[in-house]
């Protein structure tokens, strides 16, 4: 698996650390505990095309939304992720 | 067929080719008591404690692919019971004691073989966090023993005690830890689970449940049709995400890869399990000869049962700063199996949120050494309604409790467990 970083081309894997799944959004202040709940713990663990965080630590530090499928490791899309510092330093 | 010394003469007699199977392969009937889905080892086990100690004997138990497709035949075959925290102290030792009695509760050869575990120290902070959970064990009645640099020497003189970065100290051995066969194991619970009546049915797929106005669960959706269950249990280690989704549940559950390692035969090399404490690096040899060895899993979701080079450097650089010979030997086979990574990094047996459905997952990379166990306390539940005492702590809510148990104390990150 190789991921093409938009700001510095195709890069090994090695490069990048894991966070997750981009899906989940911090509940607000005052949302509960179910929703706190949720946020933290339960995972749609998705078998197919699914939307995610990875960190360029090994490259430019930016933090990347990557569409890829879990199923075959497949990479179809790498955008910057949304409110990343680096994203306003390659714009 | 019953095993023993005059079963394996007469074979030998008559040239080995009146073997019988060793279970029947059976076709599904419309209803069982008790449906177990993943005929991996703890769906086998589950399935086999459900006949021998709680009396329901009709039972099915659904195999996607074929018996040891799955997980239970690419693990790394470790046996031990060292954690250090409340609830997974009381449950590992219980299924180190279910391992020590389980070829003769069986009538199956599964190779266990209790040639110690041991965890290498490289600090002298971690010497003491060894010391600490060593003592936890001897109180709750483990076995367990802290060996320094002198004692290591004896056993081991071929380990990288003058590393550099990673000078080996010392380490916890527990002496009752070891290894077992692992195609074995699910053998052996087929074999004893059929003889006393288990279907077991492979290349079955779930599909889908069956449920009643109530939302009960009244069966489940087949790739060879409906079948009706008075109560289902699910055993499906890394699929266990998709197969609740089937029912409307998420889980605190992220499905990772992990990779493991064998290599060539060598001669008798490597006495025991060993695992390196500054990296992630666990190895023993096999009775074939080959080092059986593994790491850290992957670390991104997949679903794929085929990892990525990072990791394969990784574990072959914590084998070399360990024991600086192997890099003369080849590396034969790698593969990948899927992980059920829980939120905590243990394991979730319990009633799940939709009535007549069981769960039994979240085992992350610990799942063969728990076999025995995790069979014997899901057909506690299956059976009783009520979690066995040595996985009460094992529920589904305690994330919500705030009462996770997290060994490595990672937090709510499933690939760092």
């Amino acid at each position: 698996m190789r991921i093409t970083c938009p700001f510095c081309g195709e890069r090994e894997l090695g490069e990048f650390t894991y966070l997750g799944d981009a899906k989940p959004q911090r509940p607000a202040a005052d949302a509960g505990e179910d929703a706190v709940y949720d946020y933290v713990y339960l995972r749609d663990n998705i078998a197919g095309v699914m939307s995610e965080h990875w960190y360029h630590g090994g490259g430019c530090r930016a933090w990347l939304k990557v569409t890829r499928n879990t199923l075959t490791h497949e990479i179809s899309a790498v955008e910057a992720a949304a409110g990343a510092g680096a994203a306003k330093v390659g714009a | 067929m019953k095993y023993s010394i005059f079963s394996l003469a007469r074979a030998a007699l008559s040239g080995h080719k009146n073997w019988k199977p060793t279970w029947r392969d059976a076709a599904p009937k419309d209803r069982y008591d008790v449906v177990i889905i993943g005929g991996g080892g703890h769906g086998l086990a589950t399935a086999w404690f459900l006949a021998s100690e709680f009396g329901i004997r009709n039972v099915a138990v659904l195999e996607k692919g074929w018996i040891g497709s799955g997980n239970a035949g690419r693990n790394t075959t470790i046996i031990r019971s060292n954690y250090g925290l409340p609830g997974n102290t009381g449950f590992y030792e219980l299924s180190m004691k279910l391992w020590e009695r389980m070829e003769q509760d069986l009538n199956y050869n599964a190779m266990v073989s209790q040639r110690g575990v041991l965890n290498l120290y490289h600090s002298d902070a971690q010497r003491d966090a060894f010391a600490r959970r060593g003592n936890t064990m001897r109180i709750n009645g483990i076995d367990a023993e802290l060996l320094d640099q002198a004692a290591l020497r004896k056993m081991l003189p071929f380990l990288n005690f003058e590393n550099a970065r990673f000078p080996i100290q010392g380490g916890l051995l527990q002496r009752r830890g070891g290894t077992a066969r692992h195609d074995a194991v699910v053998w052996g619970y087929a074999h004893a689970a059929s003889a006393l009546g288990v279907d077991i049915i492979q290349n079955c797929e779930v599909t889908g449940f069956t449920r009643d106005a109530n939302g009960k669960v009244t069966g489940v959706e087949t790739s060879r049709g409906n079948i009706g269950a008075g109560k289902v249990g699910m055993a499906v280690a890394g699929s266990s995400s998709r197969v609740a989704a089937m029912a409307g549940l998420r889980l605190p559950i992220e499905s990772h890869v992990l990779q493991a390692f064998v290599s060539e035969a060598i001669k008798p090399l490597l006495p025991n399990v060993m695992t390196f404490g500054a990296g992630h690096f666990y190895v023993s040899q096999s009775d074939k000869g080959g080092l059986v060895f593994g790491g850290d899993i992957d670390g991104y979701n997949s679903y794929a049962q085929r990892g990525n080079l990072p990791v394969v450097e990784d574990v072959c650089e914590g084998g070399m700063a360990l024991i600086p010979m192997i890099g003369r030997v080849r590396l034969l086979r790698q593969w990948g199996g899927i992980m059920d990574m829980s939120m905590d990094g243990t394991p979730i047996i319990d009633k799940s949120p939709v009535d007549g459905l069981y769960i039994n997952a979240g085992w992350c990379y610990g799942g063969f050494k728990a076999t025995p166990g995790s069979g014997f306390v899901f057909a506690h539940l299956l059976a009783r309604d009520q979690s066995h005492k040595e996985a009460a702590r094992f529920r589904l809510d305690r994330f919500q409790r705030g009462a996770m148990i997290d060994e490595k104390g990672q937090g709510a990150q499933p690939n760092l467990h």
